[in-house]
């Protein structure tokens, strides 16, 4: 604006001939590129200090990722069994007075920290893997949890039956919803799932079947598993929950990486970059996006079956839009499309409010303000996935308009 | 050699604007041929015709006989037909391995279930595939990147990956738009000898082109459109000569000068 001002103001003196004309136009317009160059050098300049800042901040993942893949086989397994003996002994008394002084560890083991890890598990699927902004994965968990709720209290099904089912529901719910869904793109498909995250809990609070807003109570609990004290599921010990969900983790980890390392988990990332690009090597990416949608639904729905199992009674306040946000946000900060990262993002999502629980109201405040400063300085997360761009950054396909499908030619 | 892509007829509008009318164009198996013309004269829109992107108004497209119209891009790609773009578009975060393994798998068949059990074929699809891939880049030069991100490499070596992926998928026709666009001369004649390669593993290539020393040196046939119209067609001496390809390209002469 201020250049165009400044032109008009400053017109030629004298009678103008062509070629005076001609040579005053082209100093004006050399002024306005150098203008132009030097506001680019400025935003190069910041952001450049902005990279340098992030250096300040240590990158583990990348020596940590290549050490690892240079252990052999047998010690990487070894290291895996590790971290599952940790989890294992992660419910003990001394652990619960460093972690979590202020409430009871064992029942925040199961509920938040290990739904919150399933659920972002499931979620990296859609969001990590396939770049889809889902922010109403709450829905999953909430015909999981009403799946369990009414199979269990009126056909009186049990639960190592009702699992599955709920799981082929959720999956088949995903199915429904991401077939009219997946045709979009980017923030319009992110309203409908939006929609579809609110639909499911206001279905549940009007309808009657459903129990309205009381919700369903009297959900039994798994049948025990022999004698053992971890394996016997009654109304006190939160232990043998948190088992129950570490072992239904560990599958689902299983399956989330065996996916990401095949031609599934390929044709994923290549949606993620490019869709077009994708389609045109070959990549059915309508059905890829589907399978994603389903197979994310499907582990949210395992969650679900878990948490109501547990509870005993459920109401549609258990499954509020903030879950989804919540479950989103520890998909980012941890790192989306990073196994070990979201792992580590939904635990530090579901501990962090707990363990400062002390400081009463301020600690969502303070919450918000760390995920702020996280964005600014570390937008890629806390360990950031190789095949790093998120759906948030970019979109899927969200910077190509429709109508700019392929190139267009502006230069054929 | 027989017909492998046949356009007739073609027509081609965006609203109002009519970006190809009336094409006829056929590439004969085994042969390369280019497609030129000044900016905006819908070269870039025969590609996305025939890749399925854009559906032509009115028209047909065939691929030794078999109707590309209305099918969707990764059907065409499966049928045999690959591509490249004129602004890159690789996957950029992935490596170049990975990019050209993308590529590969639109001939593999595993589904969810095998990747999940990691059943035999699907062992075997990635083992292959990666070979594949491994190979291709070879082909192309870039082997020794083949672990770097793909948009960590230098804007050659990109156009490079963008072909070895796009032959991944087992073409039988290629099509190459503006591959020699931004290279300094030597990449240039070291891209022709590469095309010329290809050419001689059985693919066909189409090609759009600006480079006239290059569309003159390695084309067998070349066409040329202007507003969306075919001008002329032939062998590349006799297209450089026509005079209906020098007015579209320098202006018609006036009676004034």
């Amino acid at each position: 604006m201020r250049v165009l001002k400044r032109s008009a103001a400053s017109p030629p003196e004298g009678p103008a001939g062509p070629d005076q004309a001609g040579t005053d136009r082209e100093g004006r317009l050399e002024r306005a590129r150098s203008r132009v160059g030097s506001v680019k050098g400025r935003l190069a300049r910041r952001r450049a200090a902005a990279v340098a800042w992030r250096a300040r901040l240590p990158d583990l993942t990348g020596p940590v990722a290549r050490a690892w893949h240079r252990l052999p086989r047998w010690s990487q397994w070894l290291v895996r069994l590790g971290i599952i003996v940790l989890a294992v002994l992660a419910p003990a008394d001394w652990v619960g007075q460093i972690m979590a002084p202020a409430s009871d560890w064992k029942t925040l083991l199961f509920y938040p920290i290990g739904i919150f890890v399933l659920l972002a598990v499931g979620l990296n699927v859609v969001v990590g893997q396939a770049g889809i902004l889902d922010l109403g994965y709450v829905a999953f968990f909430a015909i999981g949890g009403y799946t369990m709720a009414l199979l269990g209290v009126n056909v009186g099904l049990d639960f190592w039956i009702i699992l599955p089912t709920a799981v082929a529901l959720c999956a088949v719910s995903g199915l429904v919803l991401g077939t009219p869904a997946l045709r979009l793109r980017g923030d319009y498909l992110a309203i409908v799932t939006l929609g579809f995250g609110e639909i499911i809990r206001i279905s549940a609070t009007n309808a009657s079947w459903t129990g309205g807003p009381r919700g369903i109570a009297g959900i039994p609990h798994p049948p025990d598993i022999g004698n053992l004290n971890a394996f016997t599921y009654g109304v006190l010990d939160p232990t043998p929950y948190y088992y129950l969900v570490l072992a239904l983790i560990v599958v689902v980890i299983f399956v989330a990486r065996r996916l990401e390392r095949s031609r599934v988990g390929r044709a994923w990332a290549a949606i993620r970059e490019d869709e077009d690009a994708a389609a045109l090597m070959g990549v059915p990416t309508f059905r890829f996006k589907l399978w994603a949608f389903a197979i994310g639904g499907s582990i949210g729905g395992g969650a679900g079956v878990m948490f109501s199992a547990k509870n005993i009674a459920i109401t549609p306040d258990n499954f509020p839009l903030l879950l989804s946000i919540l479950v989103l946000s520890a998909v980012v900060l941890g790192g989306s499309g990073n196994l070990p990262g979201v792992i580590l993002g939904a635990f530090l999502v579901a501990w962090l409010p707990e363990r400062f629980r002390g400081l009463a109201d301020y600690r969502v405040l303070i919450f918000g303000a760390a995920l702020v400063i996280m964005m600014i300085f570390r937008p890629e997360g806390l360990l950031p996935s190789r095949r790093r761009r998120s759906s948030l950054r970019t979109g899927t396909g969200a910077g190509a308009a429709p109508t700019a499908v392929v190139e267009q030619e502006e230069k054929t | 050699m027989g017909r492998l892509l046949e356009l007739a007829g073609v027509t081609v509008r965006f609203g109002g604007v009519v970006a190809v009318s009336d094409l006829d164009l056929h590439v004969d198996e085994g042969e390369i041929f280019s497609l030129i013309g000044p900016n905006g004269a819908g070269k870039t829109t025969v590609f996305n015709i025939v890749t399925g992107v854009y559906e032509a108004a009115q028209g047909s497209v065939t691929l030794s006989g078999r109707s590309l119209r209305g099918r969707r891009p990764h059907q065409v790609t499966r049928l045999g037909v690959a591509r490249t773009f004129q602004n890159l578009r690789l996957f950029g975060n992935m490596s170049a391995l990975e990019n050209v393994m993308v590529g590969a798998d639109a001939r593999h068949r595993t589904g969810i279930p095998g990747a999940i059990l990691g059943l035999p074929t699907h062992r075997a699809e990635e083992t292959s595939g990666r070979e594949t891939a491994r190979e291709l880049l070879a082909l192309v030069g870039i082997a020794e990147l083949a672990e770097d991100a793909a948009s960590n490499l230098s804007y050659g070596d990109q156009r490079r990956l963008e072909i070895a992926r796009a032959l991944a998928t087992e073409p039988r026709l290629l099509l190459l738009d503006e591959p020699t666009a931004g290279m300094n001369p030597p990449e240039k004649s070291a891209l022709q000898g590469l095309v010329r390669s290809i050419r001689d593993r059985g693919v066909t290539v189409l090609l759009i082109e600006h480079d006239m020393s290059v569309v003159m040196t390695i084309s067998d046939r070349v066409a040329v459109l202007d507003f969306g119209r075919k001008i002329a067609e032939g062998q590349p001496a006799d297209v450089r000569t026509d005079p209906a390809v020098i007015t579209a390209y320098l202006g018609a002469p006036t009676d004034a000068a």
